[in-house]
This record gives C-alpha cells, sequence and structure tokens, in this order.
C-alpha cells in the first residue's frame, strides 16, 4: 500500500505545481490579489506532498518491499540501514524524486523569505518555479518512476546496492549536489520574472544574491565532497578525473561564479545588468544540460547509472522549452536594459568584467571537451575519440592562472578607478614576500625547485597575505558579512591551488610488487609489508594487508588496506588506506596477489592534498557567511512582521 | 510597453549558440543505439595481427596466439571509465566459465595499463599493445569496451559493444557460446 500512496502523493503534487504554474500567472494579468496570494500556500502543498512521496519510497526501502522494481534493484536485506536510506537517492529514479523534492524546497524557502518583493513580483516567481516543478514532476511520472512494482513475480531479495556506493560520501554528496543545481532555480526564476515585467533596478540583484550564494555554496561543498569520495573510495588515489559527470558539475559552478560576482556589479553600480541576467540563466541553464547529460546516456560515464533513450528525448524537450523559452524572452526583452554606469579599466567593475570572461571561456573550454567526442561523433558519422585530462590541463590551467592574477588585485581595487599607485604601493612587498615564503618552504621541506610550482604557490600566498592584511588592518572586526565572506572564500581558492599545485607536482606514487618482510621507501619513508590476512565484513571477505609506515626510525602509522569480495553483487572493491595528516596523507592500496605470498601494491605520498578539500570547504563556507548579512537579515525580519501582520 | 519591443540582434546570439548546441546533442542522440551494432566481421575470421605483448615489449602475438577455442576478444583501455564496470564480470567469467579472454589494449599508455591491471586483477590470458589503433582499425572498433565472440576456427561470431555486465553474459554472450559449443562438439 504505501508505495501507492507515495506514487499517488506524487500525482497530486503534479496537480498542484499545474495550479502554482497557473493560478498566480492569472492573477498577475488579471491583477486579482487574492489569485497572487494563493502561490505561497500552493507552494507549501506542493513541498507537503512531495515530502510525502519521499517518505513513502524510504519506507519502502526500509521495510524491504522488493516487490517494487526501485528497490529490489538497488536494495538488499543485509544491507547496512544507513545505506538503504541512502539507496533512496543511489540510482536514477529516487536521485530524481530527491531532485524534484528539493526544488519544492527552495520554491518554499522564496514563497516564506520574500518579504522585500513585492505580491506582482513574489507570484511571478512563484510561478516560474511551478512550471519548472511541473517539468520535473511529470518526468518522474511518466518517464521514471521509482514507485513501479513488479507484482506478481517480485525477487525474494534485491540485488544489493553498487558497493563503490555504500559509503558516508553516498550519503551527503548527492543532496549537497542537487541543493546547488536546483537553487539555481532561484536566481533564474527572478530574471524570468523580472524580464516579464521589464524592469530591472538594484533590488533585483539585491534580491538574487543571497539565493544565489546559498546555491553556489552547497554546489561548492557537493563537488568538494565529490572529490574526496574519488579519493579515498575509487582507489585510483587521484581526486579529480574531467569526468563527463564532474564537468557537469563544474561547468554551473564556473557559471554561478560568474554570476555571484556580476551580480555584486549590478547591485553596487548598476552595471552589466543585461549580461548578468543571462548569467542567471545561464548557470540554471547548464545545471540542466548536466542532468540531460548525465542521465540521457548520451555520453557514457562511471556515473550514467541510467542509459534509457526515452529518458534522454524527454529532458532534451524540456531543455529546449526551458533555456530555449528563456533566451527568446531576453532577446526580447532585455534591450530596454540600460546600464548608465562609467568606469575605468583599473576599477574594480573591469577587473569583474574581465573575471566574468575567463569563468565563462573556462566554462566553454570544460563544455567543449566534454562535447567534443560527442561533436566528433555526428561530424564523422560514428567513429569515437576521447578527450581527456591533457586537453583539459593544457586548456583549462591558462584560463586559471590568468583569473587567479586578476583575483590578486581585484579585492583591492576600487569602484570607478583605482589609482595605480596606490595599488603599486600595495602590492610590492607581498610579490617579493611571496615567492620567497614559497621557496623557503619548498626548502624546508625538503623538495626539489620546480619553478612553476613556485610561481604558483606565489600567487596563492600573494593572494592570502593580501587577503590577510584586509583582515588585520580592519583589526579582525569586519562588519559585513558579505564581505567576510569573500575574504573566505578568496582564501578558500587560494588554498585549493596550493593544494592541487603541491599535490601535482610533489607527490610520489609507485606500483611494487611485496612480500611481507618487504620494504620500500618513498619521500623519506619506509613502507613495510608484514602481512596479508583474511577477514570476515558484514556483506564481504577481505584480504587485508598491514603495512608499517617509519620515518627515520620512527613510527609514523600502521595502515591495513583491503581488498574486498561482495558476496551479493559478486564484485570485487579495492579499499585503499590512508594516514592522513595536514601536511601530507600515506596511501596504500592492495592490488591483487602475484605467485606466493607477493602482492601488486599502490603506493603514495601526497604532500597538502587535504588543502584542496579544506580550500573548497572554506570556499563553500565563505558562501553561507555572505548570507547573514544585515541587508539580508532585514529582509527576512520584513517577512515575520508580514506574517504576523497578515491574519489568517 | 510595445513600443519597447524593439528586438536587439545581438541579444539573439544566446538563442543562436543554444540552437547549435541543442541540434548537436539531437543528432549524438540520434546516433546512440550503442549496443546493437551491425558487424560487417561476424562470420568473417578474426583479422591478422603482429603486435607486442603488454607486459613482454619483446614478444610480438599473432593471431596463432589464440587457443583454438571458443574465446572472447575484449577491446579495453585504462581511459575507459565502461572498462572498469565490466572488469569483475571479466574476472568471473575467466575464473569460473574457464573462459579465454585476449584483451586489446587500445590508445593507452603501456605502464598505466600494466598498473591497471595490477590494481584491478587480470582478466587476460594476454593483452596485446594497439596503440595506433591498427587492430582496432581493422576490426571496426567502435567505443572501448567491445567484446567479441571467437569460435574454434578464429571466426568472429558475435559482437558486444558496451559493457559486459552480469546480465549481458546472460542473456547475450553465454547463448552463442553455448550454441558454438554444442554446434561444433557434434
Amino acid at each position: 500500500m504505501i508505495p501507492e500512496f507515495g506514487h499517488f502523493a506524487l500525482i497530486l503534487a503534479l496537480g498542484l505545481s499545474l495550479a502554482l504554474a497557473v493560478l498566480p500567472a492569472i492573477g498577475v494579468v488579471r491583477q486579482e490579489t487574492l489569485l497572487m496570494h494563493s502561490a505561497s500556500s500552493i507552494a507549501a502543498g506542493l513541498f507537503v506532498f512531495l515530502l510525502l512521496s519521499f517518505f513513502c519510497l524510504l519506507t519502502a526501502f526500509v521495510q524491504d518491499d522488493f516487490s517494487v522494481t526501485y528497490v529490489a534493484n538497488n536494495s538488499n536485506s543485509a544491507l547496512p540501514i544507513q545505506y538503504k536510506a541512502a539507496a533512496v537517492w543511489g540510482a536514477h529514479e529516487g536521485s530524481f524524486l530527491l531532485w524534484a523534492l528539493i526544488m519544492s524546497g527552495w520554491t518554499l524557502a522564496v514563497a516564506t523569505f520574500s518579504g522585500g518583493l513585492n505580491l506582482d513580483m513574489k507570484a511571478r516567481v512563484l510561478s516560474v518555479m511551478g512550471a519548472l516543478s511541473v517539468g520535473f514532476i511529470s518526468y518522474l511520472l511518466f518517464a521514471s518512476n521509482p514507485f513501479e512494482r513488479s507484482l506478481p513475480f517480485y525477487p525474494p531479495d534485491g540485488a544489493d546496492l553498487n558497493p563503490l556506493l555504500q559509503d558516508f560520501g553516498l550519503i551527503v554528496h548527492p543532496p549537497m549536489l542537487y541543493m546547488g543545481y536546483v537553487g539555481f532555480a532561484v536566481p533564474f526564476s527572478l530574471a524570468i520574472a523580472t524580464l516579464t515585467t521589464g524592469r530591472l533596478d538594484a533590488a533585483w540583484a539585491r534580491w538574487s544574491r543571497p539565493w544565489t550564494n546559498a546555491a553556489w555554496a552547497f554546489l561548492t561543498v557537493g563537488i568538494t565532497l565529490g572529490s574526496w569520495w574519488a579519493y579515498y573510495e575509487l582507489g585510483w588515489g587521484g581526486w579529480w578525473f574531467w569526468d563527463a559527470v564532474e564537468n557537469a558539475s563544474f561547468m554551473p559552478w564556473l557559471m554561478g561564479t560568474a554570476l555571484i560576482h556580476s551580480l555584486a556589479a549590478s547591485e553596487k553600480r548598476g552595471v552589466f545588468k543585461s549580461w548578468t541576467v543571462l548569467l542567471a540563466i545561464s548557470t540554471f541553464s547548464f545545471s540542466l544540460l548536466g542532468a540531460f547529460l548525465v542521465r540521457s546516456g548520451v555520453l557514457t560515464s562511471v556515473h550514467a547509472f541510467a542509459v534509457d533513450p526515452t529518458r534522454g528525448l524527454f529532458i532534451l524537450i524540456f531543455l529546449v522549452l526551458v533555456i530555449g523559452g528563456s533566451l527568446l524572452l531576453y532577446a526580447f526583452k532585455a534591450s530596454g536594459i540600460k546600464s548608465q554606469a562609467s568606469y575605468q579599466w583599473n576599477s574594480r567593475e573591469a577587473m569583474l568584467l574581465v573575471n566574468n570572461l575567463l569563468l565563462v571561456v573556462a566554462t566553454a573550454a570544460v563544455l567543449l571537451g566534454t562535447l567534443y567526442p560527442l561533436l566528433y561523433e555526428v561530424l564523422t558519422d560514428g567513429r569515437k575519440i576521447s578527450v581527456g585530462p591533457p586537453y583539459f590541463n593544457r586548456v583549462f590551467v591558462p584560463i586559471v592562472t590568468l583569473l587567479f592574477l586578476v583575483m590578486v588585485v581585484a579585492p583591492h581595487s576600487r569602484w570607478k578607478k583605482t589609482s595605480s599607485n596606490l595599488l603599486v604601493r600595495q602590492h610590492w612587498p607581498y610579490l617579493v614576500a611571496a615567492p620567497f615564503v614559497a621557496i623557503t618552504i619548498t626548502l624546508m621541506m625538503g623538495l626539489a625547485l620546480q619553478w612553476i610550482a613556485i610561481g604558483m604557490e606565489t600567487l596563492a600566498l600573494w593572494i592570502l597575505f593580501l587577503l590577510a592584511r584586509k583582515w588585520w588592518l580592519s583589526e579582525f572586526r569586519i562588519s559585513s558579512a558579505s564581505y567576510l565572506g569573500m575574504l573566505a572564500s578568496h582564501s578558500g581558492i587560494a588554498m585549493a591551488i596550493l593544494g592541487v599545485v603541491v599535490t601535482v607536482y610533489y607527490s610520489e606514487g609507485r606500483d611494487v610488487r611485496m612480500a611481507p618482510g618487504d620494504v620500500v621507501t618513498l619521500s623519506g619513508y619506509e613502507f613495510r609489508l608484514e602481512g596479508v590476512s583474511r577477514v570476515q565484513g558484514p556483506n564481504y571477505v577481505a584480504d587485508q594487508a598491514e603495512f608499517h609506515i617509519t620515518k627515520s626510525d620512527k613510527e609514523i602509522a600502521v595502515l591495513r588496506p583491503e581488498k574486498r569480495y561482495y558476496s551479493v553483487a559478486q564484485n570485487v572493491m579495492t579499499e585503499a588506506d590512508i594516514d592522513p595528516g595536514l601536511f601530507r596523507d600515506l596511501y596504500v592500496a592492495l592490488g591483487e596477489p602475484i605467485g606466493d605470498s607477493a602482492w601488486a601494491v599502490r603506493l603514495h605520498v601526497k604532500p597538502f592534498v587535504r588543502w584542496i578539500w579544506f580550500g573548497g570547504l572554506l570556499v563553500a563556507l565563505g558562501g553561507f557567511i555572505t548570507l547573514l548579512d544585515r541587508r539580508y537579515r532585514r529582509i527576512t525580519k520584513t517577512v515575520g512582521k508580514l506574517v504576523a501582520g497578515v491574519p489568517a | 510597453m510595445s513600443d519597447k519591443m524593439t528586438l536587439n540582434k545581438s541579444l539573439l546570439i544566446p538563442l543562436g549558440v543554444f540552437s547549435l548546441l541543442v541540434l548537436f546533442l539531437a543528432l549524438g542522440f540520434q546516433l546512440k543505439n550503442p549496443h546493437l551494432l551491425p558487424s560487417a566481421l561476424i562470420n568473417k575470421p578474426f583479422p591478422e595481427f603482429q603486435l607486442k605483448d603488454l607486459h613482454d615489449s619483446e614478444k610480438i602475438r599473432t593471431l596463432k596466439d589464440f587457443s583454438g577455442e571458443v574465446a572472447l576478444a575484449n577491446v579495453w583501455g585504462t581511459w575507459c571509465p565502461n572498462c572498469l564496470i565490466e572488469h569483475p564480470e571479466l574476472l568471473r567469467i575467466a575464473t569460473e566459465e574457464g573462459i579465454s579472454i585476449y584483451g586489446i589494449n587500445y590508445n593507452d599508455d603501456v605502464d598505466k595499463a600494466i598498473a591497471w591491471l595490477m590494481r584491478h586483477e587480470n582478466p587476460y590470458e594476454f593483452s596485446v599493445v594497439d596503440n595506433e589503433g591498427i587492430l582496432a582499425i581493422d576490426l571496426g572498433v567502435y567505443g572501448a569496451p567491445e567484446t567479441f565472440v571467437i569460435d574454434r576456427q578464429g571466426v568472429i561470431q558475435f559482437r558486444y559493444v558496451g559493457p559486459v555486465t552480469h546480465a549481458v553474459w546472460q542473456e547475450k554472450l553465454l547463448p552463442v557460446i553455448e550454441h558454438l559449443r554444442r554446434s561444433e562438439s557434434e
């Protein structure tokens, strides 16, 4: 019965989303306040029914209802309970239900915290969001229903969740990512609503900013977690693979980053308005495009767990309607938008413009690399080619290096015009100090001097020093949360650059054959294999090796990497073991047995690798900090007053 | 408002770019019927080749090194995520089903390929290095992974494009192999 309830709740949610798309819009056209007011309560109803539907699916998983096809394919009675719950979004249908639920959550949030918007505008925004929900929910119902039953013949037990996904990373990574993807629907809807009124003012930009920052911060957390998960779970010791799905999340992030900066300029100085609207549309479009690329199977990758042409076609049509429609609206309506303010080449406006251009070019480079195999196939009538990290590294790195250069100067520039004298005076001590520190630390750690690495480290340190100076000069009391958030995010980027550069240039790794008693030395660490034994886990058997790692005769760590055999799913998994550290990770993965008692082993020493994810989290934290800004809180307060003031 | 409806042509650029993108996506979509590729090679002998052994660059492998039993030839590369997906099943087929699998390491780096096999175990009798795609072109390879069923006479009997999962083995490859074994033992 419960799956039927869930299905029914989903159908009701579709009805409500239709109502949300249509009723407030009619209200706007006819200027009927009652219809416009209805938007908020419909949004609440939509959220409640999707939540209900979601809980029904969750219940089906927890109760091991294998008559539901989706449950049977992705769970097993022996699966630990937390993974049963996470398996709800472990595959296609359920993850899209989560997507729709999150969409309705953002819609409800807009309905609740919209004190600064007038009724007309609010009705327009919610109507756009309702229309998006209609698309998502009908896709669920008609092309990927998670509640479908396989009666009367259903399996006695489930096929089990892919062991790769039986991990804490899976529990949190997709929800965070979806919060980001779907969150960009808010600035998108605001932009569309504003285009329909034809009035683009500073209020619009101020309104979009906290929502954009929030969505972007969630996306940052999602991407960071994904990278961390790939590092410790996939067993390859890498942290970014330029895989199509990673790119699908990275492109909206790059565009979102451009949007955040462009919104700042639009709000503060009234410049780039038309461009900002286009960015708001594009950012969400890239989220949808990502969904299409991943779900349709147009590009195959590790992540594409659903390869189904009907679904791809549905999403493609949806894409054409939403993105095509928005861009058409943009083409007709944006010509009325004028930006008056003028600025000079060394002003903050100009630097934000350069930031935007570089980010857009970077996105285009990633898009090209992601789609190139497909273009090639279409143009050459079916010949295949794959574009790997070499392309991305060669094209992407120079662009972001330029971006980082701008990032050094821009936060310390002024609106309208910055005096060149001031720039020189501000920067020269740090330009001297940064390479000095980079070289000193490299030598102190006993590493070889690599000039490109030193150059990039200099850039990162230069950024960090200047931000620290700002903070120092303000005596650690920065009143504006937006400003503090910017400092945190920029520092996070600088940290991540340091992590990436040091890891790329100074990691040591080897694949070796080791027998018990063998010692291999890597970056001064001695890895000694003590032995390999059999271990029994809850749903697997494993060969577990024991490594003792010493440096200058001091014991540093004992690592126990495993090779696991999952009996139900008939999978072999490599479970690496890592000794994490602020300045270096020791990483050991067990390969296959070779001959008598010897094993193939992969050893890594990865300096500073953790800085990549600490940096990522700091970037996200910066995004969340900006939400505390007083200017936005005032909006929330108004909401409080309004809610209290409006009779029920 | 209608007087403001004048159209600035440059504002149409984003729409144009998007339309082009959709066109390609739609075309790419048409292309995709990835698992059912007609192969001109079915019932043709496996093409002759002379390629280096992956693990021993001194050794040149040729068609004669195929065992003369019903076997699989599998095109793989470390750059190909789907190869990792099918890998456990290939290992199972090699050990439990006792079918020989010959690897064609396509467009890859030798050191990486050796390391990859070390990490994920080696299901292959041997792998040949096909960096220039010489054999792959003769085979009309569409993309890795691809798997060919070869009979005792070295004739290609079946071709599968995409990862060989357990279901693919059960439904597609096993029937062909059983049929071959039966008809050849008669």
